[in-house]
Parts: C-alpha cells; sequence; structure tokens
C-alpha cells in the first residue's frame, strides 16, 4: 500500500512539531524515517498512523484519504495496519499467546482460528511453544517479537515502527531488523521504519527520509543518501553516528578535515594513488573502512590534504570526477 | 457466656451481611463513575474520551459525598432507606447509606488504579482499533486488576468500619451489639467480643486481598 502525505502540519501550543511533510512512501517497501529526539519523528508517525490527525495537510492511503476519517470508518481502517513500538506495549495482563489474539478478538473473529492462527504467528516470529509465557518472563528481544506477531495478525497493509530496536541490544537489533525484512517480503508489506539510528536505516531500509525540526530535509532511496548526504544532519548522522565508529578503523584521533565517501564500484579503484600520481596531492588518511548499504559496498575514508591549498582543491575535483563525494569536515 | 456467643454470632453474620452487599452496590455503583472519571479526563492523564467539563463536574460531585461525615449522611439517608427496603432500622437498611456512602470512595480508588496502567499500552490498543468499549473492557480493567483487587480489599476494610458506626442508629451487627451491650448495658465483655471479631475479620479481609494481589502481579 503506498502513502501519500501532502504538506502535513501538526503544532503543540508554540511548538512545531511537524512543518509542512510531503512524502510518497511507496509500496512494498521498507521506508525509514530518522531524525533526532525531538525533530517530529513520532509526531510524524502518529499522523501517518491515524492516531492524531494534523492541524492541516492530508494522508492518503493509495487513494483512499484517511486522515478525516469518521470515528466508525477510522477503527476499522486501524484494524488494517499494524504498530510496534519501542517499549514493546504488551498487555501484561495477557500471556503470549493471548496478547496475539488481541486484534482479532477485538474485530471478533471466530475462536478456533484466533487459536490457531496465534499459533502460526508465534512459530513465524520464533517463539513456537511460548504462547503461555507470562510477558515478564521474556526478553526485551522476544517481547518485541511478540509485539510483531500481534501486529501481523490481521495481514495489515502497513506495519509502523516506532523506534521499534531502541530498547534492544545491537545484537537482538540486528536479529529483529532481520525478522521484519523477512516478514516484509512474505507478505508484501509497506514498512514504515521510524528511528534515531543510522544503523537500522542502514541494515534494513530501502528508502529514507530525513527530518529535522519537523521538516524533512533529505529524502531518497538509502544507498543515494548514503554516498551523497547533502544536509548538515544526514552528514551529522553519517559521520558521528556509531555507524563510523563501529565500521572504520581509526589511526588517528584527529578528524581530518575531509570525509570520501565511495560506492559501488568507486570501492574497487585504487582512486587515491591515482589521484596522487596527476595532481602530486599528498593524502594524510585518518580512519577509512568499507560498510554495506542495503547490500551495496560503500566506503567511507577520514583524511587531509596537503601539501597546499591548491593543490587539494585539485585534487579534490579529481575526486568528484571518480565519483566520490568529499565533504569538508567542518 | 452461652448467650453471648450466640449474639455475637448473629451480629457477626449481620456483620457480613451488610458488609457483603454493601461492597456489592458500592462497586456497582462506584465502577462506572470510576470508570467515567477516569477516560473522560484529559489526554496527558491518560483519558481516552476527555471531557474536561464533565469530568469537572463529576470529580466535584464525587468530592462533596466523599466529605460528609458518614453518621450524618446515614441521617440524611433514612428516607431513601425507608424507599428502598421499607424499612429505616436493622441490617438491610443499613445496606442503603453504606453502599452510597463508599461508592464516591470506590470511584476514586477505581480512577487511581486506571491511571496507573501504561499509557503505551493504551496507545497500542487504540492504534490496532480497538472500540473505546473494548479499551476499557479488554485492557484497562484487567491491566489494572491487581491495584483493583488492593482497592476493593480496602473498601471491604473501610465498610467493616462503618458498618460497626451504624450500630449506632440501629442498623445491627458488630457494632450495634458493642453499643447496645458493652456500652449502654456495662458489660465491657461484649465490647471486648465485639471488637475482636471487627478485628479479626479486617485481618483476614486483608491478608487475603494481598495474597490475591500478589497472586495476580506473579502471573503476569
Amino acid at each position: 500500500m503506498k502513502i501519500t502525505l501532502k504538506n502535513l502540519k501538526r503544532d503543540y501550543g508554540t511548538l512545531h512539531a511537524v512543518q509542512d511533510v510531503s512524502l510518497t512512501i511507496p509500496s512494498n517497501k521498507i521506508y525509514g524515517i530518522i531524525g533526532r529526539s525531538g525533530a517530529g519523528k513520532s509526531t510524524l508517525v502518529r499522523l501517518i498512523s491515524m492516531l492524531e490527525k494534523p492541524d492541516s495537510g492530508e494522508v492518503w492511503y493509495d487513494e483512499e484519504r484517511v486522515d478525516n476519517l469518521s470515528k466508525k470508518e477510522l477503527i476499522a481502517k486501524r484494524r488494517r495496519i499494524g504498530m510496534i513500538f519501542q517499549n514493546f506495549n504488551l498487555f501484561s495482563s495477557r500471556n503470549a499467546l493471548e496478547n496475539i489474539a488481541y486484534p482479532m478478538e477485538i474485530c471478533h473473529m471466530e475462536k478456533g482460528y484466533i487459536k490457531k492462527r496465534s499459533e502460526e504467528l508465534l512459530a513465524l516470529v520464533g517463539l513456537e511453544g511460548r504462547g503461555d509465557a507470562p510477558i515478564s518472563t521474556l526478553s526485551g528481544g522476544q517481547k518485541q517479537r511478540v509485539a510483531i506477531a500481534r501486529a501481523l495478525a490481521v495481514q495489515p497493509d502497513i506495519l509502523f515502527c516506532d523506534e521499534a530496536t531502541s530498547a534492544l541490544d545491537p545484537q537482538t537489533t540486528r536479529a529483529i531488523l532481520a525478522l521484519i525484512k523477512e516478514i516484509q517480503k512474505k507478505m508484501n508489506l509497506t514498512v514504515v521504519m521510524i528511528t534515531h539510528q543510522m544503523e537500522v536505516v542502514r541494515d534494513a531500509c530501502d528508502f529514507v527520509a530525513v527530518l529535522d525540526s519537523g521538516r524533512v530535509v533529505e529524502e531518497g532511496k538509502v544507498s543515494e543518501v548514503f554516498a551523497s548526504p547533502v544536509s548538515d544532519v544526514t552528514k551529522d548522522f553519517l559521520s558521528t553516528g556509531t555507524n563510523m565508529s563501529q565500521s572504520v578503523v581509526r589511526w588517528s584521533q584527529e578528524p581530518g578535515h575531509y570525509t570520501l565517501r565511495f560506492r559501488g564500484q568507486a570501492t574497487d579503484e585504487p582512486i587515491i594513488s591515482s589521484v596522487t600520481k596527476e595532481t602530486g596531492a599528498l593524502f594524510n588518511i585518518r580512519a577509512a573502512g568499507v560498510q554495506t548499504v542495503n547490500g551495496e559496498e560503500m566506503g567511507i575514508m577520514a583524511l587531509d590534504i596537503g601539501p597546499n591549498e591548491e593543490v587539494a582543491k585539485k585534487a579534490i575535483e579529481k575526486l568528484k570526477e571518480g565519483g566520490i563525494s568529499v565533504e569538508v569536515v567542518k | 457466656m452461652n448467650q453471648m456467643i450466640n449474639l455475637v454470632m448473629s451480629a457477626t453474620g449481620e456483620t457480613l451481611v451488610m458488609v457483603f452487599f454493601s461492597t456489592l452496590f458500592s462497586l456497582i455503583l462506584g465502577l462506572p463513575i470510576g470508570v467515567l472519571l477516569h477516560v473522560t479526563s484529559s489526554e496527558e492523564q491518560g483519558g481516552i474520551i476527555p471531557q474536561p467539563i464533565f469530568n469537572n463536574i463529576l470529580g466535584r460531585i464525587v468530592n462533596v459525598l466523599r466529605s460528609f461525615p458518614f453518621i450524618i449522611l446515614m441521617i440524611l439517608l433514612i428516607p431513601l432507606s425507608r424507599l428502598i427496603v421499607g424499612t429505616s432500622i436493622g441490617t438491610k437498611a443499613t445496606i442503603v447509606p453504606l453502599s452510597i456512602a463508599a461508592a464516591p470512595f470506590v470511584a476514586r480508588i477505581i480512577e487511581s488504579a486506571l491511571k496507573e496502567v501504561d499509557p503505551g499500552v493504551v496507545q497500542a490498543a487504540k492504534a490496532m482499533g480497538s472500540t473505546n468499549a473494548q479499551i476499557i473492557i479488554k485492557v484497562l480493567i484487567p491491566e489494572a486488576m491487581p491495584s483493583l483487587v488492593s482497592g476493593v480489599t480496602l473498601t471491604i476494610i473501610n465498610l467493616i468500619g462503618y458498618s460497626a458506626m451504624a450500630g449506632a442508629i440501629g442498623g445491627g451487627g458488630l457494632g450495634d451489639l458493642a453499643i447496645r451491650y458493652g456500652y449502654q448495658r456495662f458489660r465491657p465483655s461484649y465490647m471486648v467480643a465485639a471488637v475482636l471479631v471487627i478485628l479479626i475479620l479486617v485481618e483476614v479481609i486483608q491478608v487475603a486481598g494481598n495474597k490475591l494481589s500478589a497472586k495476580l502481579l506473579a502471573s503476569r
């Protein structure tokens, strides 16, 4: 299901949480919305998922407008979407299986079917046989698995993930993301992922929108945004985010004056040496690494360029010609 | 001695009847009011159908009823008792003012138990397309159950105390026994016996309530 947002706005008093957001979220893809805390992510997901109405603007699911539905239509429509949360939000008064059954119960589905489907879903998320476990006995990862099963119970068209991995350790995060990716393919879901973690976008998303102060500052395919970030917020996410420190080998604590990003083909070529040969530029590499973004290899390098500004300028031009993005680090 | 045992036994029976039915009726009256108080409160307080004006008025009424001294309420409600049970004295008649006195207390206890429910869970239920009735019946009340049980325990204990007070206007039960025999006829043994039974009742209810609440929590 395709989601279209047109000029969405939402204020809380004097706080402009979401200002003029227009986005198209393609069908059957994993779409990431990333931003720092306070960027308006949570408000935006509440608007897209019909939990809140915008002050102005429109939300469309395929060819249907959903931001102005009547109460009855709204409830019917919400039963066609799934949502998972940072704090899992499972019912502590129900065990794992009964949690999964809840969305089907409220739609008055037949008891035998509910039981059968709940068991199936439990197996799908890898928790076979844990149906009667009280929620408090489950680990964070297991809780999120139950929440995913619950969200999928009514075979939704869209799955919203609101900071779904933020409370999990890196290893569990990877497992949950892998599960979401697998399910997305299996069930032809449109997944909208709200996060502040760049590695979530890197590992799971096809598309990304970067949110800052309630506005979309950058948007596109993840591989493209990662290769040539335009906005400062995105660059900040890419370099100061955990992803830089995790996947990059550092020789020096100095950050370096330039950040180079290589993608695809460029990672295989000896481009630095070629540029040195052509321009006489001297490179001092401070940190470098290769990471996989959505199946595509991407190189990153923090360095200084010498011996003087003139040569550096020429070298940067050459690098850019070679399809490498060069950022000046402030 | 035999006479005393018989009197204490029958007074205990009367107290139990009074407490049981007034707990039941105060729950029937107080539960919907407590739920209304919670669901119509502001969104920040977890209300799912915010109605500030209604909430304010209802809250004030509950407060006024709660601040009435029970003994005065009992006298004020004599005509109502007569209307409902046909008499204004005795065990049955006392159930009316007891229920009405405890209802606002129950309403507040239920309200505060519901307020403790994690708002995230309610949001999840809403996002899944629950109707308001479904949120109340399938989410709020089950999630708040351990606190609700503690609240009901407290209500029962309060009602044991109130029912003893009702003895003062001829309500029957252990309080009546203590006043008529122990105080007015100068028989301290009756007083002691009545107080002891009340103590035991309170203790038993408290322990049972705590156990049930703890058991509910442990199975989560």
